[in-house]
């Protein structure tokens, strides 16, 4: 177990550097500089050299990404260019409500797509499963932006119960925790309501598919052999092991999660990181990109690598040192 | 066998039959559509009527039209990008799995690299870099979605070559090449059908997505995506343009899942 943890651990060095090469390349060998957000002609040419240099700007692309590196090892990402901060203090600004939004909108996922799959595993090809897999299709379908669309539309516009955008009402001045609260998840509700959509139909698909499989295995036939109630056999025996591959499954969607949380932060004016790093690419925030991206990209490495250890325990069947 | 069990889901039936009707629409909309979708004529923001079945947008240009004119944008959007997706799939994904070893464990540490990554992000910054048009959103799209592919080829190759006749084949002298494209690639093929037929209809959602941030299409071209983004600013005052685009890009991936699972199923042999 420990030689595999350290094994895990040291393979994600070359594909976190792998993940910063790409994006920086893909980034600086972009054609226009981020100076040319300074629209005022009457900044004169020596000026904006000297910022350029001032940021590094003027050596080889390669050069940069080695000063990159060197820092990032350090755990230093940066200034952010025009507000003049430490990468790291506006992601770390930025994190909880990410964190927030995706963590609320996982929980709530869950808690309904494990139900609705394993039910429609017992029912299978009856109404209710047929029903529950044309939903989880329709949700598949949606594009996440337009859902945000149509839920303002609803919520915002035509009923009038919600606000639309942010993450805090600036006209509530009470200091009272109660009051606070009550006003970011009234905030929370659409963002949330929306990723739990958008996510709950592959989720849904996954348990059934996977109680399916585990309904045709050898031991719960056996279970069922010997005379064991129905129920016993399906939530004692099927279900347990039904949900191991969820593990994997919720590591393997972080990055789709990551993805959709960016879209729906931007569209809802969500203050986390997602909307950190997307108008940050607009205004060519080289640090703050590169910032964004590392920061994802770590939690989803190491999630995935927690889902693979987590599997490993709670499934006995499996020896981690007999996998690469 | 394929089309008897095909026929045999409704849903596959009716996503096809609707998918058709959308294709007609899209490649007949010069003569079907009922206005020239660029022409500024008529009245600003005007209500679903007998004259506009959906309505006009902010700059009085007929919906309907433009819904028409974009479902031509999105649908080849979604073909050409997949087309690219699959092409280095395949490529890379039978390189991996029939050489094994060396070449094998680079590919794969590349695609695992490829899939941590934030796609959203590599997807913005090369939209940003490039001009945004529609031939750069299909590259784009092709080039962050292949590693699904690959992934699958790999895996089905990793099974395929054991079997008999590749040996038979490598015994009578056929070169590494020859076996590759002739004998297990054309085995390894099926689920790779079904994968490019779900992948057209995330290249159409990614296009929307694109579209709408407005690095996609760009206007007058009219897309779905950028029908949805002009709809923003009227929300309050137009919903028939957030709803109409949002409704052709939901029913036609729809359509897509319900027929790409109904091949799915027609081919597995334990359903």
């Amino acid at each position: 177990m420990k030689t595999y943890l350290i094994k895990r651990l040291l393979m994600l060095i070359p594909l976190l550097i792998g993940i910063s090469l790409i994006s920086f390349f893909v980034m600086h060998l972009a054609p226009g500089d981020p100076t040319a957000l300074f629209t005022d002609p009457n900044v004169k040419p020596a000026e904006l050299a000297r910022i350029r240099a001032n940021w590094g700007l003027d050596k080889p692309v390669i050069v940069q990404y080695f000063y990159w590196l060197k820092n990032a090892v350090r755990g230093d990402f940066g200034t952010a260019y025009l507000i003049n901060r430490p990468v790291t203090e506006v992601i770390f600004e930025r994190l909880p409500a990410t964190l927030l939004l995706m963590g609320a909108s996982m929980l709530i996922t869950l808690l309904l797509a494990v139900p609705l799959g394993v039910i429609s595993a017992i029912k299978k090809n009856k109404f209710f499963d047929h029903a529950v897999t044309v939903f989880s299709f329709i949700g598949m379908s949606i594009p996440s932006f337009w859902l945000v669309l149509m839920l303002m539309l609803l919520f915002s516009v035509q009923l009038n119960i919600l606000p639309a955008t942010g993450m805090y009402d600036p006209l509530i001045k009470s200091s009272s925790l109660f009051v606070r609260a009550g006003d970011l998840l009234r905030h929370l509700a659409l963002p949330c309501l929306t990723m739990v959509i958008i996510s709950l139909a592959g989720i849904t698909r996954y348990t059934r598919a996977s109680m399916l499989e585990v309904l045709r295995q050898n031991y719960v036939r056996t279970a069922r052999a010997k005379g064991l109630p129905e129920r016993i056999v399906l939530f004692k025996h099927a279900l347990r092991n039904a949900l191991l591959p969820l593990i994997t499954l919720l590591g393997m969607m972080l990055p789709d999660l990551f993805a959709g949380a960016f879209i729906i932060e931007t569209v809802f004016a969500w203050p986390g990181m997602g909307r950190l790093g997307v108008t940050a690419v607009f205004s060519r925030n080289y640090p703050v990109v590169m910032g964004v991206v590392m920061m994802s990209a770590f939690l989803i490495v190491i999630g995935n690598m927690l889902a693979d250890i987590c599997y490993a325990v709670a499934d006995p069947r499996i020896r981690l040192e007999r996998r690469d | 066998m394929f089309i008897k069990r095909f026929k045999k889901n409704k849903l596959a039936i009716f996503g096809l039959i609707v998918l058709t009707m959308i294709a007609f629409l899209a490649v007949f909309a010069q003569v079907i559509s009922p206005y020239d979708p660029d022409d500024l004529g008529r009245t600003a923001l005007e209500a679903p009527s007998a004259s506009h079945i959906f309505g006009t947008d902010d700059f009085g240009r007929d919906i309907f039209s433009r819904a028409l004119y974009g479902a031509r944008v999105s649908i080849t959007v979604g073909f050409v990008a997949v087309s690219i997706a699959v092409l280095i799939g395949l490529i890379l994904g039978a390189l991996a799995g029939y050489f094994g070893g060396f070449i094998d464990s680079v590919l794969m540490r590349f695609i695992d690299i490829m899939l941590s990554f934030p796609s959203i992000f590599l997807l913005l910054s090369i939209q940003v870099m490039l001009t945004p048009n529609i031939y750069n959103v299909m590259i784009v799209i092709g080039l962050t979605s292949w590693m699904g592919v690959a992934r699958l080829v790999r895996s089905e190759i990793l099974s395929v070559k054991e079997r008999p006749y590749i040996e038979a084949a490598r015994a009578i002298g056929a070169s590494n090449m020859r076996i590759l494209f002739r004998h297990v690639l054309p085995n390894s093929l099926y689920p790779v059908i079904v994968a490019s037929t779900l992948g057209i209809a995330g290249a159409i959602l990614t296009e929307s997505a694109l579209s709408f941030l407005g690095l996609g299409v760009q206007p007058p071209y009219a897309s779905w995506g950028n029908m949805l983004q002009d709809s923003q600013a009227y929300l309050r005052d137009a919903w028939w343009m957030a709803v109409v685009p949002g409704c052709m890009i939901l029913i036609t991936v729809l359509c897509i899942y319900f027929v790409g699972e109904g091949i799915r199923e027609a081919m597995d042999p334990r359903s």
